[in-house]
């Protein structure tokens, strides 16, 4: 298995007059979650359908799992698994006979087929639904059959189009347990998602997509380093504590309206320890303390000059008119 | 890709294809009900006049008449269910994951056209046994009914192709349902229902060049015993280039990117 499990140079592919990807490198190495961030139109599914060999660039260099993606797609093919933002599950199926497909068109040997079959059952936790027909399904367990079905070829890579989109927060984090274990078995995994905690909690690294080009990448901490640090925000009862606290605080930014100072520093305890005890020992009277983290949230704000998380980008309804031919 | 992968993967995608036919019968009750229907109003309501026009023939005559051109039709409105269920499996992601994987590509295609054209006999089989049971006699030999069963499979097998590729090109599966509809009409602009001699000028010539016409009077010869002559040579040569339009057209299309 090479070191880098996807690479891509130059990543380009324009619809009519409109560019959707504009120059995209990326770099995922062997064994780690690497997570395209960004909102609804920004491109993410596009990557992933050239990267998951279903539509071609109009340019760049793409090799995944150390085969070049225009010369040998379907050597790429044999070694990735894709689990789509629409669940890539025959409906009129069981849980069961999805898999079974699956491990026929992997040309499995039956008692190979058999075995994988229960154990993806068993580690997905489908046993009791495995003989349902699908379409009876709730959307989480069809997330998890969707991702079991991609397990069955036992994907080298495998790319993950908006995994949680849609679901429930007690469903999200069994998917996202789910795709922390992949890692540890040695897979590599390409994610895409809209959600700011998803990418912060999941991947080794991120990167930021926004219309068509990469503004950041790098690790959580890396990224949230690219903005201006956090601070501690104090509210007093009355502009005297106010004002014996900027003397205590030189640095601090007043708000003589809501009677709050913001005063730059981090939220790691040996630094809110030493300020509290700076407040104690100027015998302050403080009504309210708020520690503030700069977030994904401010570092896509700080590179785009737009909140992320605007209206109408975190939510996704399903069936986008932008994703409704993504088929 | 070895030869044995290709024929297992086709089988797959068969096996796929006939069980979401027999978990989503309400399609097939249509497809099945519809040319029965057709059947008993034209022997019952129109048959008697009918038949009074083909020299007398009756109903019983007229039935004889008929069947062909209503199992014409059957295997029409047969490849309008293939367009539409063509059309809804591409609403669906199953597709775009078969896409992604190291398979035998044109197993996704050949998985519904064979399933079709199986359930398309299974449905002209049960036409013709309600056309028996009304009455309906041949004095056919078993390889006369050999020969027919394979021309109407035959058929079948051009139409399915040619609607594999209408549901692949239909945007939605509303779309996917009107645009094979025209092929369930054809019968009835050739010698299915009544000679295409007691037609206009312009419509006659329509119907006696048109495809279904010839295998319509290949399959009455076959069953009846009239004369084929030159009718057998051409439903081939249309059952046969007809396939390989829809070949290409399905195809093309298939491996047409979508986004």
């Amino acid at each position: 298995m090479p070191t880098t499990a996807i690479s891509a140079i130059g990543l380009h592919k324009s619809y009519g007059d409109s560019v959707v990807l504009d120059g995209l490198d990326i770099e995922v190495p062997a064994g780690t979650i690497f997570a395209l961030l960004g909102p609804n139109g920004a491109g993410k599914t596009t990557t992933v359908h050239i990267l998951a060999t279903l539509i071609s660039a109009d340019a760049g260099e793409v090799r995944v799992a150390g085969h070049d993606l225009s010369r040998e797609p379907d050597r790429v093919r044999a070694a990735i698994g894709v689990t789509g933002q629409y669940s890539a599950v025959d409906q009129l199926l069981t849980g069961r006979e999805n898999l079974r497909m699956m491990g026929r068109l992997h040309h499995l040997s039956a008692p190979a087929r058999r075995c994988r079959e229960a154990e993806l059952l068993e580690r997905f936790d489908l046993v009791d639904a495995a003989d349902r027909i699908v379409a009876a399904y709730s959307g989480g367990m069809r997330r998890r059959l969707d991702l079991a079905m991609t397990l069955v070829g036992s994907p080298q890579v495998i790319f993950l189009d908006e995994p949680t989109t849609g679901l429930d927060p007690r469903s999200r984090r069994t998917m996202w347990q789910m795709i922390r274990e992949l890692v540890r078995d040695g897979v590599t995994i390409f994610l895409t998602t809209q959600y700011l905690e998803e990418a912060d909690r999941l991947a080794d690294r991120i990167a930021l997509l926004d219309r068509g080009r990469l503004v950041a990448e790098g690790t959580s901490e890396q990224l949230k380093r690219l903005v201006p640090g956090g601070h501690v925000r104090l509210r007093f009862p009355d502009v005297e504590e106010l004002d014996l606290a900027t003397r205590v605080f030189p640095d601090g930014s007043r708000d003589d309206e809501a009677l709050t100072l913001q005063v730059p520093g981090g939220g790691g305890v040996r630094e809110l320890r030493a300020l509290l005890d700076r407040l104690a020992d100027a015998s302050l009277e403080v009504e309210e303390l708020a520690v503030h983290t700069p977030d994904l949230d401010d570092v896509f704000l700080a590179l785009t000059g737009r909140p992320e998380n605007a209206p109408g980008h975190t939510e996704n309804a399903p069936g986008h008119t932008e994703k409704e031919g993504a088929r | 890709m070895s030869a044995s992968y290709a024929i297992a993967d086709c089988l797959t995608m068969l096996g796929r294809n006939l069980k979401r036919l027999r978990r989503y019968p309400s399609l097939t009750v249509m497809l099945l009900a519809v040319p029965i229907v057709f059947l008993l109003l034209f022997v019952y309501v129109f048959g008697e006049t009918l038949g009074a026009g083909l020299g007398d023939a009756g109903r019983a005559g007229y039935l004889r008449y008929v069947l062909p051109g209503i199992v014409l039709m059957t295997v029409a409105s047969g490849a309008q269910g293939t367009a539409i269920a063509v059309a809804t499996d591409l609403t669906q992601g199953i597709i775009a994951r078969f896409r992604t994987m190291a398979i035998f590509r044109p197993a996704i295609l050949t998985g519904h056209v064979v399933g079709a054209v199986l359930q398309t006999m299974l449905i002209v089989v049960a036409v013709v046994a309600v056309a028996v049971l009304i009455g309906f006699r041949s004095g056919a030999s078993v390889w006369e009914w050999l020969a027919a069963t394979g021309l109407v499979a035959l058929t079948a097998f051009a139409m399915t192709w040619l609607s594999v590729a209408m549901g692949l090109v239909s945007k939605t599966v509303e779309g996917a349902s009107n645009l094979p509809l025209p092929l369930v009409f054809l019968p009835f602009l050739g010698s299915g229902f009544v000679p295409t001699g007691s037609m206009p000028t312009a419509l006659r010539w329509f119907a006696e060049y048109q495809p279904f016409t010839p295998i319509m009077e290949t399959l009455r010869g076959l069953l009846l015993g009239t004369a084929i002559g030159h009718h057998g040579a051409g439903a081939v040569a249309w059952c046969l280039a007809l396939s390989a339009l829809g070949y290409a057209w399905a195809r093309r299309s298939f491996n047409r990117e979508r986004s």
